[in-house]
């Protein structure tokens, strides 16, 4: 792992990974903030996909290359497919897109905002008490995940498969009533 | 060498979650809800991988995945259940499920 890491810094000197932790960062909370303010929902989709991927160049510099991978397969991949798809089917028009500007009038952002705001404002300034750490500067690699997830955690694995297995069991049970319905 | 500190990748992380849950209280529209809360649990699953690079544990990115399954297995649920609520009242209003109230 030592390796990898040096001749990546050959590439990217420290400092360009700083700088890219913080384009990142900007990059996630503005296609997060787009997201919530626009009106078609195919657009808010695809600025949530924009906010994944930031996210997951954070991952990648922080040093934690295995879940960067996994974000962009897993959450920009699979999770935003099945919301297309979603939205695919439903098959909302321009009048879907009236009646969302019907609804985001400008007063109804005040209050959540504000409360939001208070929420986060409190969170930083326990997370600015804490001192001022610095990351570790080196990576967590695949192997490590893997050797502590089938190791400490394996009970953990089992449990989330069977979430999963839930799941996959409830939304047929769901889809397979939607489709009944829909031919009588 | 690298100096990131871990304070502003936990304010990343709180910015996110707020911004998560300003979402969840104004759209009204239940895909952009159950967005909203993506966007919550991938911050929540931020502040865990960064709490993980500040100690050089695998901790961290482990509960990373299993948010990442919950997430997985909330939003097909969700989704089915958006997909039934549109059939039933024709409109992907949130405010449309007051009606919701059982027989009597």
């Amino acid at each position: 792992m030592r390796p990898h890491r040096s001749t990546f810094t050959v590439c990217f000197p420290e400092t360009c990974m700083e700088l890219a932790f913080y384009i990142a960062a900007a990059v996630a909370i503005i296609s997060t903030a787009l997201m919530l303010r626009d009106v078609n929902v195919v657009h808010a989709l695809l600025y949530l996909i924009v906010s994944l991927l930031a996210v997951a160049v954070v991952f990648y510099v922080i040093g934690a290359p295995f879940v960067a991978a996994l974000e962009v397969i897993i959450y920009a991949g699979a999770i935003v497919v099945l919301f297309v798809f979603v939205v695919m089917m439903l098959n909302l028009g321009e009048q879907a897109m009236t009646q969302e500007k019907g609804w985001l009038t400008p007063g109804i952002w005040f209050g959540p905002t504000l409360l939001a705001g208070v929420l986060l404002c409190e969170v930083a300034y326990l997370v600015v008490q804490g001192g001022g750490a610095q990351l570790e500067a080196g990576m967590v690699t695949p192997k490590q995940v893997g050797i502590v997830l089938f190791g400490p955690y394996l009970i953990g694995v089992e449990l989330a498969s069977m979430l999963l297995l839930a799941g996959l069991v409830g939304a047929y049970h769901l889809g397979v009533r939607t489709t009944k319905r829909m031919d009588v | 060498m690298l100096e990131i500190p871990m304070r502003d990748g936990l304010i990343l992380a709180g910015i996110l979650f707020s911004l998560g849950v300003t979402g969840l209280l104004v759209r009204r529209n239940l895909i952009l809800v159950l967005m909203s809360l993506e966007v919550m649990l991938n911050a929540a699953g931020l502040a865990f991988v960064v709490a993980g690079a500040r100690w050089q544990q695998a901790d961290g990115q482990i509960v990373f995945l299993f948010i990442l399954a919950m997430a997985a297995a909330e939003v097909a649920i969700g989704l089915a259940l958006v997909l039934q609520l549109y059939h039933e009242f024709k409109s992907l209003d949130a405010d449309a499920l007051s009606e919701m109230r059982g027989i009597a």
